[in-house]
């Protein structure tokens, strides 16, 4: 299998997505002649010409909103957001519209939309250009919220969430665009809502995603080394939320550590240790433990940046800290 | 200047089309009349905001329209849907909160959506539908569909950022959109002079090289002459125009909200009541030979039983069942999610 990178891998499901159905348009600021501010659409704009490459003024909540009326008559957009950063100006459109269309019509009006981006911090981006929204959106009825790991899950994720008929929250990891993996060459999709194991273990449950999984991952290669045997879970989709692979693993580890990017208050890992407690509180043998972003605006400074991320020597004392050797 | 791209449009209309405009007028009338009585008698719940005294825009605007056009609405929206083929009895369901309404009971007053109608819904933030339309007249333009989406807002949603954000996509894109801007003066109790910079709100499509016109909202033929001219622009050269339709609500802002109080008089209200867009255009009518108070009776007997007939059927559809609090949020079944099957 060829080996390419999470940016390439989303820049095919794209193609693939518009060649296939000629509904499917992209739309965004720098879509198309810069070719994407993280070079995402390279090439298709020159592929698919500007009908269907639409770059727009710099204004979120009007292109969102042309989005979800286009979606309203038979269209399928794929909405680009520079970064997540900016979404917070279209929330009106995608909350108010977009979320409950269908509801409120009374089954009336799909939206089939996806708006897509780079989420979570990069390198010293401070902070309005570092933040892990994904709770934001997944707590919304009528959104589906998908934070692929991998190239591989980028590309699959990214096609189904283009054929789904619901809107479709798509949180690309800033930081993993050059990130490489096995992508097949032929067609393929990853179905939304279904979790996947990263890497198999006996000892503890770490369930992470997006960037968090290769921290997550390495903190477990550090932990074997010990003689810990670690099974790292992404759910990939983040709602909804494929709950009965994440219990199974704690039924069988009895331990269970969360790593999240964003801030811990009211974050998504809330939600999977309330899952958790509900669904395997029998087999815990430690409380759940959450490693997350600290409960800060982003510090600029290098030094603090660092401490404010999740990091491997972070997960590797947590789940020290479930199994009670620290 | 933009307005010189605006079409010319014979002003003759046929005596049926005439007197089918005066029809309309009275059943919106006559609806939401009944409306504000059915919530007194806690009928209808949550908000209701009625159109009483605009007849005129929506009835004018809407009448130029094709079935397969499209419209968006404020949550002022109950005339604009039976205007634009919605059947009265839903509409009343739908304020009733009966599974029979037009959105099956989840919208209500304000979200009243039929799509084998194109009408694209009640919108409850302000302006936050006109992206929504935006979108709807960029995919007509998308698929070279020769269709015009009609999309009615109050004064006040010109402040917001989506308008600007709106008009100057869809004149860049020269798509086929008609924002009628429904100015009675008053977003909620606050007087457009103490809210916009701008007090001839028409005027804010220079700043998109936009094709605009002001006109008397209170007209029912001149308010079709000019959605009927910007409509063909749009259908023809797929371009968008801002009519600005200077009206007078007789009503509070909403049904919470007394006819005058704070923020207008009653000298007002009544003077404006000497410019009822109905009584106008009936004695217009009548001078010109075309009807008589015998003629008006009949049109409105019939209005109201259309209206009664609107209420029975509310009254006498279920609620939604208990099952629907989870049908459609998602399209697809997942979990406690269902679908309904429309």
């Amino acid at each position: 299998m060829p080996l390419i990178t999470y940016r390439d891998a989303l820049t095919q499901a794209l193609r693939e997505e518009m060649q296939r159905d000629p509904n499917v348009f992209l739309m965004g600021e720098e879509v198309g002649v810069y070719q994407g501010a993280y070079k995402v659409s390279r090439g298709l704009l020159q592929e698919f010409g500007e009908r269907r490459v639409i770059d727009t003024p710099i204004t979120e909540e009007g292109f969102a909103g042309v989005g979800v009326g286009s979606a309203m008559v038979g269209l399928r957009p794929i909405i680009e957001m520079m970064t997540w950063n900016f979404s917070m100006l279209a929330m009106d459109q995608i909350i108010n519209s977009a979320a409950k269309m269908l509801y409120m019509s009374g089954g009336q009006f799909k939206i089939p939309m996806v708006v897509r981006g780079p989420g979570g911090a990069a390198h010293q981006l401070a902070a309005q250009h570092s933040q892990s929204l994904e709770g934001w959106f997944a707590h919304v009825p009528g959104l589906k919220v998908v934070a692929p790991s991998t190239p591989y899950d980028a590309k699959g994720l990214l096609k189904s969430a283009i054929r789904d008929d619901d809107p479709v929250i798509f949180f690309e990891g800033e930081t993993l665009y050059g990130s490489k993996g096995e992508v097949p060459e032929g067609e393929y999709t990853v179905p939304l809502g279904v979790a996947d194991v990263k890497r198999a273990g006996t000892d503890v449950t770490i369930i992470a995603w997006s960037k968090m999984v290769s921290i997550a991952l390495k903190a477990a290669e550090a932990l074997a080394a010990e003689g810990i045997a670690c099974e790292v879970i992404d759910p990939r989709t983040l709602r909804p939320l494929d709950e009965e692979p994440l219990v199974a693993s704690v039924q069988k580890t009895n331990r269970c550590v969360i790593v999240e990017e964003g801030w811990e208050y009211s974050g998504i890992g809330a939600q999977l240790a309330y899952v958790i407690h509900r669904d395997a509180f029998g087999d815990l043998d430690a409380p759940v433990t959450r490693v997350t972003g600290a409960d800060v605006p982003m510090p600029y400074a290098k030094n603090l940046e660092h401490m404010a991320m999740p990091s491997p020597a972070r997960v590797v004392q947590a789940v020290k800290e479930v199994l009670y050797i620290e | 200047m933009a307005n010189e791209r605006l079409m010319e449009r014979p002003a003759t209309l046929a005596k049926d089309v005439q007197i089918d405009l005066l029809a309309k007028m009275l059943l919106g009338r006559r609806f939401e009349e009944r409306c504000a009585e059915m919530y007194s008698l806690q009928k209808i719940g949550g908000f209701c905001h009625l159109a009483i005294g605009q007849e005129a825009v929506s009835v004018g605007a809407i009448s130029t329209l094709q079935p397969e056009d499209y419209i968006f609405c404020s949550y002022r929206d109950h005339v604009h849907a039976i205007m634009k083929g919605c059947d009265p009895g839903r509409v009343m369901a739908e304020l009733f909160g009966r599974d029979t309404g037009l959105s099956r009971g989840k919208g209500g007053s304000m979200h009243l959506f039929d799509a084998g109608h194109g009408m694209l819904g009640g919108h409850a933030i302000v302006g936050g539908h006109i992206p929504l339309a935006t979108g709807v007249a960029f995919a007509m333009k998308y698929q070279a569909r020769p269709q015009v989406v009609l999309c009615f807002f109050g004064e006040a949603a010109v402040n917001i950022g989506a308008f600007h954000e709106s008009l100057n996509m869809a004149a860049l894109w020269k798509l086929p959109c008609v924002y009628i801007v429904e100015n009675n003066r008053y977003g909620m109790g606050t007087a457009i002079e103490r809210a916009s910079a701008i007090y001839d709100v028409a005027q804010r499509a220079c700043a998109y090289d936009m094709a605009s016109e002001t006109v008397d909202g209170m007209d029912v033929l001149a308010v079709r002459e000019a959605i009927g001219r910007a409509g063909d622009l749009a259908r023809r050269e797929s371009m968008p125009t801002l009519i600005e339709a200077r009206c007078y609500r007789f009503m509070g802002h909403s049904m919470s909200d007394p006819v005058h109080g704070h923020y207008r008089t009653k000298e007002e209200v009544e003077e404006q009541k000497l410019k009822d867009p109905i009584k106008r255009y009936f004695e217009k009518l009548a001078a010109d030979g075309l009807i008589d108070r015998q003629g008006f009776e009949q049109l409105d007997a019939a209005a109201r039983r259309i209206v009664d007939a609107a209420v029975e059927f509310a009254e006498h559809s279920p609620e939604p069942p208990a099952g629907a609090l989870y049908e459609d949020v998602y399209s697809q079944p997942y979990g406690s999610y269902t679908r309904s099957h429309q």
